[in-house]
């Protein structure tokens, strides 16, 4: 089960409607080994594409640097699908390479009354999907 | 000649969960191949028919080596090279 708070739902959330038509992507990180999600941290879709993310390579290198030098875990990995449902393609599976972080997926298709809106939250390890409940709190 | 390389934590299973080890080599390739003789599999992670996988990012010092001569990019002594996986994905 992925735990967060009403904040960072909204934050991501958020993120993902502001670059609406494109797909939008980023972390939350938080302290190792506690699967708390606490830092959120938007990154560019370098792609800057309606049907695929990538992470900017400089911009990786200094998240993960940060991550190092906090002592930090990226607990979610998250990106929206702008007109297909909250779920993991099989792109998304391929290159699911943090085992242990939660995939979250956001779908803004309503946006242009192509279904609802979705946030979901998967495990995607070894090209396995899980889907996992997503339990919204006011504060941890 | 001794190279620093940093592993990314889906790589670790190859390196004992070791977050760095040590190689040598005056190429990545080389590098590469070094590795390879203690962490056996990790290579093929990383390199595909010759060339640095597309979804592997790889980086000397804070340089991603797609922007100086990919796998054959020249190591000297004391160099860090770090490996991250990209993160990437997408509805198509």
């Amino acid at each position: 089960m992925l735990t967060l708070t009403q904040a960072l739902y909204d934050q991501i959330v958020g993120h993902a409607r502001q670059d609406h038509p494109d797909e939008a992507c980023g972390i939350v990180a938080g302290p190792a080994g506690t699967d708390r999600p606490e830092r959120f941290v938007p990154m560019l879709n370098a792609a800057r594409s309606p049907t695929f993310y990538e992470f900017d390579s400089k911009d990786l290198l200094k998240l993960y640097r940060e991550l190092d030098d906090r002592d930090e875990d990226p607990v979610i990995v998250y990106h929206s699908h702008t007109a297909t449902e909250a779920y993991p393609s099989r792109t998304d599976v391929t290159y699911a390479n943090e085992p242990g972080a939660h995939y979250v997926l956001v779908s803004t298709a309503d946006q242009d009354g192509l279904g609802e809106f979705q946030f979901r939250s998967y495990r995607i390890v070894g090209g396995v999907i899980r889907e996992e409940e997503v339990q919204v709190v006011t504060a941890y | 000649m001794a190279i620093e390389v940093r592993i990314p934590t889906i790589l670790r299973t190859y390196t004992d969960g070791e977050k760095a080890v040590s190689g040598q080599g005056t190429t990545l390739s080389e590098l590469f191949s070094d590795l390879e003789t203690r962490h056996k599999g990790i290579e093929e992670r990383i390199v595909d028919g010759g060339k640095l996988r597309r979804f592997v990012n790889v980086y000397l010092n804070d340089e991603d080596v797609r922007f100086l001569d990919g796998i054959s990019t020249a190591l000297k002594d004391g160099d860090s090279v770090t490996i991250l996986p990209a993160v990437a994905g997408g509805s198509k």
